[in-house]
């Protein structure tokens, strides 16, 4: 893997190629996530275009509950501080901190997913699936593919305990850490347009 | 390697700055809540709050979680992210503008 031949590089190479080198690579993966912003804009204004295709089935204010989306929001946004806590504790070279943060992350990662899977089963339960109306079919695949990013992280979150556990903090696990740092942020930040423009202009 | 630690604390922020954010983040998400669930205002002043409010958290949150900042990356970050908020605009607000247009000329009879 080029990660490998880029860290064996970096043991002969001067502390100041070492940074350039994970700064090229949080840079490039900067990149992606804009690429991936693209996405989630083209899916905001699949749905904006869709919002009134309601097929004379549920409106957004009857079916979205905003205390039910508060909770979630939280959930998310003490993640997001969780994970800088972990990237602080890695600066300071504490690996149990580093775990310890991830884990809580984890947690509330898996919580936040947890209650977006019973909001979806809840609705399809009802009738209110994604294939009920055009309102409804967006709003499913909107939500659906945010929630399907947050779930990848939870999985990377996974892969990088282990590899911080059997590894420890090496010049190949930390610009990991650090890039899912921008992913995670990343996700709250999407989700601040998600509960913004789907969920409370919905529900005006 | 004392200067690489300095430089690191000043990318990847410290306690206070992530306590900041997530103070800044709480209060900007608690104002379009409270103001959508109390109904205390008229439509439009609503879709306004909830409007400058998103703006400014996502704003917070770049900043204070993502760092963000012209002084890394020579700017380049900042570039790349103005770039795909202009590939937004077009994508959502062309979007809006064409299906509108689309829709009223539908209307006839």
């Amino acid at each position: 893997m080029s990660t490998d031949t880029l860290s064996n590089h970096g043991d002969h190479a001067h502390e100041h190629d070492h940074h350039d080198t994970s700064g090229t690579k949080l840079f490039g993966f900067w990149v992606y996530l804009m690429s991936d912003l693209i996405i989630f804009g083209s899916l905001f204004a699949t749905f904006a275009v869709l919002l009134k295709g309601t097929a004379d089935g549920p409106t957004p204010g009857e079916i979205f509950e905003l205390p039910f989306v508060l909770v979630e929001t939280f959930l998310l946004l003490f993640s997001s501080f969780t994970y800088g806590m972990a990237v602080l504790a890695m600066n300071a070279d504490r690996a149990s901190q580093v775990k310890a943060w991830l884990a809580i992350t984890f947690l509330l990662g898996a919580g936040f997913v947890g209650m977006e899977v019973y909001e979806f089963q809840h609705l399809i339960h009802e009738g209110f699936g994604p294939d009920r109306s055009a309102f409804l079919s967006a709003f499913f695949t909107l939500v659906g593919t945010h929630g399907l990013h947050v779930t990848f992280g939870l999985i990377w979150i996974l892969v990088m305990l282990i590899q911080v556990q059997t590894k420890g903090l090496t010049d190949m696990t930390r610009p990991r850490i650090m890039c899912l740092s921008l992913f995670w942020h990343f996700l709250d930040i999407v989700w601040i347009c998600v509960f913004s423009f789907v969920y409370l202009m919905g529900v005006l | 390697m004392s200067g690489h630690a300095s430089h690191a604390e000043q990318s990847h922020g410290s306690v206070k700055s992530y306590v900041i954010g997530l103070i800044l983040s709480i209060v900007l998400t608690i104002i379009p809540f409270g103001v959508v669930m109390t109904g205390s205002f008229a439509t439009s002043a609503t879709v306004l709050i909830i409007v400058a409010t998103a703006v400014a958290q996502v704003l917070v949150q770049l900043i204070l979680f993502m760092h963000m900042s012209t002084k890394t990356d020579e700017g380049w970050n900042v570039t790349a992210f103005v770039f795909t908020v202009s590939i937004l605009v077009l994508v959502i607000g062309g979007s809006l503008w064409i299906m509108h247009n689309l829709h009223l000329n539908m209307m006839i009879g």
